[in-house]
């Protein structure tokens, strides 16, 4: 499965646990207009880290969240590298 | 006190005793021994063991040969080491009166008593039984029913009738295929929070055990034996007259009684307790009805995103499932909300055999599923991690900064 494949199937996971309705998932599509809540994103960052082996959020100094879906699979891409 | 116990033994033979564990770090021993003002080492280790510390050393080792017991020319100290998570433990002075009131208030006047612990006697816990050998046979700590696979079982031999231990302990006794070898009239637990799974596990292991949970610490003593074989504690307790008096302050339990720790040793703040006597235990609790339940350690609080989260809390709710053992909840970092809980699972025997291979996506579902409809979303664990066992530490309490 590829990176981008895993980060969407477990959106869906969290999402549909939490009851949250998700927006297609495009890659110009803000994180912000995703449906999903930041307890959503602190699971889902906790579930990729025990998927990919990788937490890139701590392994890079940026402090910020990505603000498109698809910079966030980049993001993972590029840390898995 | 009879003057073949063990305790009168010890008690009064020196102005105070200091009882360290066996995992007590070396590099901890020289500064125990000065605030404690130590003058001599009772021990069954070398020389070496002791590194920077130039005191007598007295060697001991089994067997003990009894002796006549010499008279008693002062009353001692007790000291005892609190089970603190990091840097060198506190010692807690006790008296003999104030360790054995308890233990004493249990034993009644039952004919034949054998009791047995899981708990280091050196601890608090194990301590209080040890002490009880003036009114019955002890037999104190009791490991082999800890061990995975015993092949025997030393308790069911010693006809062992009281057992007491932390619900850690119970939870890996439980594990135990030697647990139905014993047959207790009475089980007491104490030092952690003891949840209504557990309370009723053991009701169906032990059918004609009275089971009573004991609230106690090292600095608080024993409080309270709770022994409707519910989980927490009746709200009425709050107004009893008596020894031992409770108050609520800050959501934390104050207790005060003449089995409370007199001060701490070697500190310029001695003091355990507050102005009017009361021991603040950061034990937090929470009124649900007419009944208080501890929900952690105010210490021990997790923060998700700015709201609290106790791991206890969250491992009363997944003990509760069916196939569970025991659990551990944790703080895993996170960059969104600070911090996330998991957490590692322990499954009974019988679970784990239905599980098809490595397989255990499904009972992970499942209690996941269970704590979402229980619990306000930041308390569900984000993963869930099936363990085959978790850390006890030697204190009987389960290992949470692992």
């Amino acid at each position: 499965m590829s990176v981008k494949s895993i980060i969407i199937s477990e959106i869906n996971d969290v999402a549909s646990e939490q009851n949250k309705i998700v927006a297609p998932l495009r890659d110009d599509l803000p994180l912000l207009d995703s449906g999903l809540d930041s307890l959503c994103f602190a699971i889902l960052v906790s579930r990729l880290e025990d998927k990919l082996g990788i937490d890139p959020f701590t392994a890079s100094d940026e402090v910020y969240f990505r603000v498109a879906f698809g910079d966030l699979v980049k993001f993972y891409e590029d840390a898995a590298k | 006190m009879p003057r073949n116990s063990s305790a009168s033994l010890l008690d009064g033979l020196a102005r105070r005793i200091t009882l360290c564990s066996g995992d007590l770090p070396a590099e901890y021993f020289a500064p125990i021994a000065a605030a404690a003002s130590a003058e001599l080492i009772v021990t069954d280790r070398e020389a070496e063991a002791f590194p920077g510390l130039d005191l007598p050393r007295v060697a001991c080792g089994l067997p003990v040969a009894p002796r006549e017991a010499p008279p008693r020319h002062c009353s001692t100290e007790w000291l005892l080491l609190t089970s603190g998570t990091t840097g060198v433990p506190k010692l807690v002075m006790h008296s003999l009166e104030g360790l054995t009131g308890a233990i004493a208030a249990v034993q009644g006047r039952e004919e034949r008593i054998v009791w047995a612990t899981f708990y280091d006697m050196r601890r608090y816990g194990g301590l209080q039984i040890f002490l009880a050998a003036s009114w019955a046979r002890v037999r104190w700590f009791c490991r082999a029913l800890l061990s995975p696979s015993p092949t025997t079982c030393c308790a069911s031999r010693a006809g062992v009738t009281h057992l007491s231990g932390t619900p850690s302990h119970w939870r890996r006794a439980l594990m135990s295929p030697a647990a139905g070898a014993i047959a207790p009239r009475y089980v007491r637990l104490s030092g952690e929070i003891a949840d209504q799974a557990l309370l009723d596990n053991l009701k169906r292991v032990y059918p004609r055990a009275a089971i009573g949970h004991a609230y106690a610490s090292t600095e608080a003593g024993v409080g309270f034996e709770v022994t409707d074989g519910l989980e927490g504690f009746p709200a009425s307790y709050l107004a009893r007259e008596g020894d031992v008096r409770m108050k609520v302050v800050n959501g934390s339990l104050r207790i005060r009684s003449s089995r409370t720790a007199s001060r701490y040793v070697g500190r310029e703040d001695g003091a355990v307790a507050d102005a009017e006597g009361f021991v603040d235990t950061g034990d937090m609790l929470e009124l649900r009805g007419d009944r208080y339940y501890f929900v952690g350690r105010r210490g021990g609080i997790i923060n998700v995103g700015g709201l609290k989260v106790h791991p206890e809390e969250v491992e009363a709710i997944i003990n509760r499932q069916e196939g569970v053992r025991m659990s551990l909840v944790k703080a895993r970092r996170n960059p969104i909300t600070g911090a996330i809980i998991v957490a590692d699972v322990v499954l009974t025997d019988e679970a784990s055999a239905k599980l098809s291979g490595d397989d255990d996506r499904g009972i992970r579902k499942q209690i996941l599923s269970t704590c979402r409809d229980q619990l306000p979303a930041h308390k569900v664990p984000a993963s869930i991690r099936i363990v085959a066992s978790l850390d006890v530490a030697e204190a009987g309490k389960l290992a949470r900064n692992a």
